[in-house]
């Protein structure tokens, strides 16, 4: 066990940026996230898997303070964040990059890195994360005059990503970069996550249904299943689960596929 | 000669309607609520300016009694959002609407009471003056309409453009929730959209007292700048000023060539066309790429 660890030097000695507990979310009366609690350590790239409609997207939502829980604590360098305002969240150095892209479509590319600044006021520093965030997104610099909406799939998925970039943050979320994107540039926009991850030092919260190219790149994975987190373990441990393997990797396993589900059979911890 | 004149004549009430339409286009495209008391604005403005500075009320210089009125309106426009709009958050459209029609009623209601309802002539050094352009006279009031108007649509589109609140507005009316999640203080960016709205409104006001007395019913000029907001599709600016410029060179067109009865309708019977045969206005597939 402990040499397993050791091999993950970013888990061993790193202090957690990001620890949540008993989180709970709602949509009217719909519980979405039900006591949901996890951490996220400094330099990490964590992921989230889980099928559609487990709770990923809703917990983001909820630590990027675009929705406010219920109950629960959101623990952020020090504070709890809970409940506040978006715009305070950006400014303590967690940004959100959506599901979907969700550039603004007729501004240009370069307004809408502009925009991914806007709680910032240092020009020096923005400027130099601009010709940064030029330097791992070439085509963005190339189209920097083009509508964002204009832009291909791909395309607008780095400008989202780039667009979080320059907030400058200390945590990324990340909300399914893989979406509707052809496997090449999956794995592309995944190579690019981990060299910002590695270079820049942006710890990582990447939800994804694609549990593969995103166990790949992860230092630590969850698995949320109907608002709750059932399993959580290294990702090269959950990449051998043959949990995992059976109904998120696609591997045909001994049960039947679909039949069974993780309720609190494995709650963490 | 009489072409020339009715034309500028037609320009310069265009150039009203077109900053009245303005203001509905801005809040609309920001918040997707239709200010009806948008026209209402403007008479609060131009009774500001004139409560500041004609004799028989405050007596102000009048260069002084315009930035006062405009950052008033300005002011006014932003609490109107921020106390009364905002709390309808998740209503119905509907009753957004009815809400600033009766805005609009109060509004007028609260000019009568302060400042009558009898007309009244805004002391503008501009009004009732000519100016000669070898041998043609054309009215000086209508000159500066149309010059401020100019000056305005150019520094709105700087202020929309060049500066990073202006582009926030931009980005906040295009995806609201992406703005929130980039830290844009959306809610805030809404009251400032209304400030803008009462500040243009406070221009128009302004420009349109000088072209002859005003009394508190002339906010429902509203309705042909919401027409013409309507001609321009209702969702790009310069459309709204094209628009506003077009209703206001109909009117006096067709009272010159078609009998009086008639003339009155033309600006919504091309409403009506518009709204039939292209109903996402004249400027729709040109213009894309407008606030
Ligand atoms: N706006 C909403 N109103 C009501 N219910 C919602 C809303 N958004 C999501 N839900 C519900 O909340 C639950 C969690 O949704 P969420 O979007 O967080 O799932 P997800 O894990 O992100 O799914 P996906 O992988 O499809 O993006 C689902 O049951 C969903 O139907
Ligand atoms: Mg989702």
């Amino acid at each position: 066990m402990m040499l397993q660890q050791a091999i993950n030097p970013a888990s061993a000695v790193a202090e957690t940026v990001l620890s949540i507990r008993n989180l709970e979310s709602y949509y009217g009366p719909i519980m979405a996230i039900r006591g949901v609690s996890l951490e996220v350590r400094q330099g990490q790239i964590v992921t989230v898997l889980g099928a559609n409609g487990a709770g990923k997207t809703t917990l983001l939502k909820t630590i990027s303070g675009v929705m406010n829980p219920e109950k629960g604590e959101i623990w952020y360098s020090g504070r709890n964040i809970a409940g506040e305002e978006p715009d305070r969240v950006v400014k303590a150095g967690i940004v959100h990059v959506p599901e979907g892209r969700e550039v603004f479509p007729l501004l240009t590319v370069e307004e809408n890195l502009r925009m991914g600044s806007f709680v910032r006021t240092d020009k020096a520093g923005i400027k130099a994360d601009e010709e940064m965030v030029y330097g791992y997104f070439p085509i963005l610099q190339e189209r920097r005059r083009q509508a964002a909406g204009t832009l291909s799939g791909g395309q607008q998925q780095m400008l989202a990503i780039a667009r979080g970039l320059m907030a400058r943050p200390k945590l990324m979320l990340l909300d399914e970069p893989s979406l509707g994107l052809s496997p090449l540039l999956v794995k592309e926009i995944f190579t690019i996550i981990r060299r910002l991850n590695r270079e820049q030092g942006v710890t990582m919260m990447l939800v994804e249904q694609n549990a593969k190219v995103a166990l790949e790149v992860a230092d630590y994975g969850y698995v949320m299943e109907l608002g709750r987190i059932v399993m959580a373990d290294t990702s090269a441990r959950l990449l051998a689960s043959k949990d995992v393997q059976e109904f998120y990797l696609g591997v045909q396993g001994e049960t039947q596929r679909g039949q069974k589900r993780w309720k609190q059979k494995k709650t963490w911890r | 000669m009489d072409v020339l004149q009715l034309f500028v004549s037609g320009l310069a009430n265009g150039c009203v309607y077109g900053l009245i339409a303005l203001g509905f286009v801005l809040i609309y495209k920001a918040t997707e609520a239709v200010n009806f008391a948008q026209g209402d604005f403007m008479m609060l403005g131009a009774f500001i300016t004139l409560g500041l500075t004609n004799d028989q009320f405050w007596g102000l210089p009048f260069w002084l009694s315009v930035p006062i009125a405009i950052a008033a309106m300005g002011l006014f426009g932003y609490l109107i959002e921020m106390i009364v709009l905002r709390r309808m958050f998740g209503q119905s459209q509907v009753a957004i609407v009815i809400l600033t029609i009766a805005m609009g009623f109060v509004l007028r209601f609260a000019a009568g009471l302060i400042w009558g309802n009898e007309p009244i002539a805004l002391e503008s050094p501009i009004a009732g003056k000519d100016v000669r352009f070898g041998g043609l006279v054309l009215g000086l009031d209508e000159i500066v309409v149309i010059a401020v108007t100019v000056i305005s649509t150019i520094l709105l589109y700087f202020f929309f453009n060049l500066t990073k609140l202006g582009v926030a507005m931009q980005a906040a009316s295009q995806n609201q929730l992406a703005a929130y999640y980039m830290g844009i203080p959306v809610k805030r960016v809404h009251s400032l959209i209304w400030a803008v709205a009462g500040m243009v409104a406070a221009v128009a006001g302004i420009l349109f007292a000088s072209k002859g007395s005003i009394d508190p019913s002339i906010g429902l000029l509203g309705i042909k700048a919401f027409a013409a907001a309507v001609i321009g599709g209702f969702g790009s600016l310069p459309g709204a000023l094209l628009g506003g410029i077009i209703v206001g060179l109909i009117e006096p067109f067709a009272s010159y060539y078609i009998a009086a009865g008639y003339s009155q309708i033309m600006p919504y019977l091309l409403l009506f066309l518009i709204l039939v045969f292209r109903p996402h206005g004249i400027l729709a597939q040109i213009h894309r790429k407008k606030v």
